[in-house]
């Protein structure tokens, strides 16, 4: 359910380009006996496994089949059978990274307000409702999970470097991105061997520019990054960070970086929800190394998914009463429980089923309420069609100041020139 | 009657007996091969119902494209730097092989191994292999005292890396057909060299590479189809990235090509991209043809 998964998707990618012309899959025809057939195509762990031998118990008359692939190819897969009009599951998550790609074509999809949606509407917070509402004004996905905001960070290394330990007051060290820098420095000034404060720009870059209410897009789908001061002052903030000397160097998602939480190659991250679960799996010998404070500048997002209904599905009803069954506030709860994934659903932050959730790898951190705090104060960004590749753009010029190819206004320049051939 | 079947037999016959390559040639290569000229003339995206036709736009903005003109110098500079030690040393291994050995079978199995292991698992171990800060060989290089080496930020040190997983993979191929090749050319000729006194070098020199010059050729030919198409080792050796590293610097045409179809989903400049390369690997082979037309005459 992260961002993008890269070095695994890369994989199967591979294989896509052959492929894709071949993937006829089995369509949700009614099936023996009577029985309506219901495909939901998922990636990464979505924790619905259990879930569908419940609702299928109480609804003989369902048969569900679940598909996963891996995020990359998901996505690429279903823009090939939406283009194709046919392949698609009933039920197709739909990233967030993503969402914005697939709901300018909303009419590939059903309306789920068609179907009655808008009497769910405040189960959600308002900003993820709006996250999945298509250019026409119509709702194509109902929210699974969010990603929210805080920041990881390693307690030995912390001590080692004469910062403070406990997450109440390393939280006080950065009520802002400065306060972060600052101690940053501090941290650098220790000198500890092969350590730096942070991974690399990516993660903070975004983070940063994820607090902004308006990022990459307005409302109306206009690409603003050279307008918007907002996402040159997150590239600038990341740029300060890097000529303070903060970061490890290390690209997002590489064979170094994987290495780098285990080593103790850099000692903070920003950490969406998603995060933790990548740093238990990478990082499995530093349990209680680990520990989680609030993240700069308060709330913020990034990451979770959505479940959307392809238009071509043959029965639609059923997938609707399913996606609205999976989504709901208990099943939610269910998967937090159980895979991890944090629940997009208000009602949940003020329930001790989240709120008292402490992660024993963290240090027992009190992740359901740090995440829950940030997501309740966060101010939402709205998520233009080819955010993705913008934020490469931007992510590549940030790398190319690290790597000292060129000035930060250098890179800047030739990240809008890239951008205007995205766009 | 009779002769007449006969006559239809062996006039018709021979047709029918290749028609399935050909009919499967033509669904699965002259078609998809036309169909991606017709959507190279429209702006085609991906998700989108309606595909206006544009002329040549795509190509004009292609030409115009700095990107590609970047991904077409990565890809030659990467075909040049894998091909030439690659067929150097295949040429060395075989005639080494080519000797009496025990194994042999062995020997010549294991040539092939790096070949059939996955371009996946090979472009994943030689990613890390280059890793830059636990990557095996900066710590061999951080023994010789030389620094750690960024081999994914630099031009040259990324088409280095790049080429080490290209020619892994295709060496000992190469020296499969040369050593086949070699096994044609009389071994009365290498008995008259060495009762003359002429060493291995020599030996390979003067009486084998002049006598495979035809397997040469076709090896270079069809290193040069294979090496303009580089499109895996760089896609993981940037960790699935599409932009083949922050400045575009290990970007190859078919990785750009991908970004636009599968990273952008605007399958009309794919196309126009599809093409240009298209027309790329034809110049190329057509210029191996002279010069090797020439090398023949020598």
């Amino acid at each position: 359910m992260r961002n993008l998964h890269k070095i695994g998707a890369a994989a199967l990618s591979v294989a896509l380009l052959a492929g894709v012309a071949a993937c006829g899959d089995d369509k949700g025809g009614s099936g023996s006996g009577g029985k309506v057939k219901l495909v939901v195509a998922t990636f990464g762990e979505f924790g619905y496994k259990d879930l569908y031998a419940e609702y299928m118990k109480a609804h003989p008359d369902i048969e569900i089949t679940e598909r996963v692939t891996k995020a990359e190819d998901h996505h690429k897969n279903l823009a090939a059978h939406l283009a194709t009009g046919q392949g698609a599951a009933d039920i197709e998550a739909i990233e967030e990274g993503w969402i914005g790609q697939f709901k300018a074509t909303p009419d590939k999809f059903v309306n789920l307000t068609d179907l009655g949606a808008n009497d769910l509407k405040a189960q959600w917070p308002d900003w993820k409702w709006q996250t999945s509402v298509g250019k026409n004004g119509a709702q194509i996905g109902f929210g699974t999970d969010v990603g929210g905001l805080a920041m990881c960070y390693r307690t030995d290394l912390f001590a080692k470097a004469g910062l403070p330990t406990d997450r109440e007051q390393v939280s006080a060290l950065w009520k802002d991105w400065d306060g972060y820098i600052t101690a940053g420095k501090k941290y650098a000034a220790a000198k500890l061997p092969n350590s730096a404060f942070m991974d690399g720009p990516t993660v903070m870059y975004r983070s940063v520019l994820g607090q902004f209410d308006q990022g990459l897009y307005d409302n109306q789908d206009n690409v603003i990054v050279e307008t918007n001061p907002s996402v040159r002052a997150a590239f600038d903030k990341t740029v300060e960070a890097i000529n303070a000397g903060l970061s490890a160097k290390i690209a997002a998602w590489s064979a170094d970086w994987n290495a780098g939480f285990q080593k103790g190659r850099f000692a903070t991250i920003a950490c969406p929800s998603w995060m933790m679960a990548y740093i238990q799996e990478q990082a499995k010998d530093a349990a209680g190394k680990w520990d989680i404070a609030k993240i700069p500048g308060g709330g913020g997002n990034w990451g979770g998914s959505f479940l959307t209904l392809p238009k071509q599905g043959k029965h639609q009803k059923e997938a609707y009463e399913l996606a609205k069954w999976l989504t709901s506030p208990e099943q939610q709860a269910k998967v937090f429980r159980k895979a991890g994934n944090f629940p997009s659903t208000v009602t949940l932050y003020q329930d001790p089923v989240i709120t008292d959730f402490k992660n024993p790898f963290f240090n027992n951190a009190p992740v359901g309420k740090i995440f829950s705090e940030s997501i309740t104060t966060m101010k939402a960004q709205y998520l233009g069609p080819k955010a993705g590749d913008i934020n490469t753009a931007i992510q590549n010029g940030l790398t190319r100041v690290e790597q000292g190819k060129q000035t930060p206004d250098a890179a800047w320049k030739q990240a809008l020139e890239e951008i205007k051939k995205i766009v | 009657m009779k002769s007449w079947l006969h006559r239809a037999d062996v006039k018709a016959s021979p047709y029918l007996y290749i028609s399935p390559f050909y009919l499967l040639f033509g669904l699965l290569g002259a078609f998809p091969l036309v169909y991606t000229a017709w959507v190279s003339l429209h702006d085609w995206s991906l998700l989108e119902d309606e595909h206006p036709f544009v002329g040549l736009a795509n190509y004009k903005a292609l030409f115009a494209d700095s990107l590609f003109w970047n991904a077409l110098g990565n890809t030659a500079s990467i075909w040049v730097i894998s091909t030439v030690p690659q067929l150097l040393f295949a040429i060395l291994l075989a005639h080494i092989l080519n000797n009496r050995l025990r194994g042999q079978t062995l020997w010549r199995t294991g040539l092939l191994l790096p070949n059939v292991t996955s371009v996946v698992a090979v472009a994943i171990i030689f990613g890390q292999l280059f890793g830059r800060d636990y990557g095996m060989i900066n710590w061999v290089l951080g023994q010789f005292g030389i620094g750690h080496i960024d081999w994914q930020a630099g031009t040259a040190t990324s088409h280095i890396a790049i080429s080490a997983m290209i020619i892994w993979r295709w060496t000992g191929y190469n020296a499969l057909i040369y050593l086949a090749a070699m096994q044609a050319v009389p071994d009365s000729l290498h008995e008259a060299a060495i009762l003359d006194g002429a060493t291995s070098m020599q030996r390979l020199w003067r009486i084998t590479i002049p006598s495979i010059r035809p397997t040469i050729i076709f090896t270079v030919i069809v290193s040069t189809i294979g090496g303009l198409q580089v499109f895996a080792e760089p896609l993981l050796f940037g960790g699935g990235g599409l932009t083949g590293g922050s400045d575009g610097q290990f970007q190859t045409l078919a990785l750009y090509l991908y970004q636009a179809g599968f990273g952008r989903f605007d399958f009309g400049y794919a196309s126009a991209t599809a093409w240009l390369m298209f027309l790329v690997i034809v110049l190329a082979a057509m210029l191996n043809f002279l010069l090797t037309r020439r090398i023949r005459r020598a």
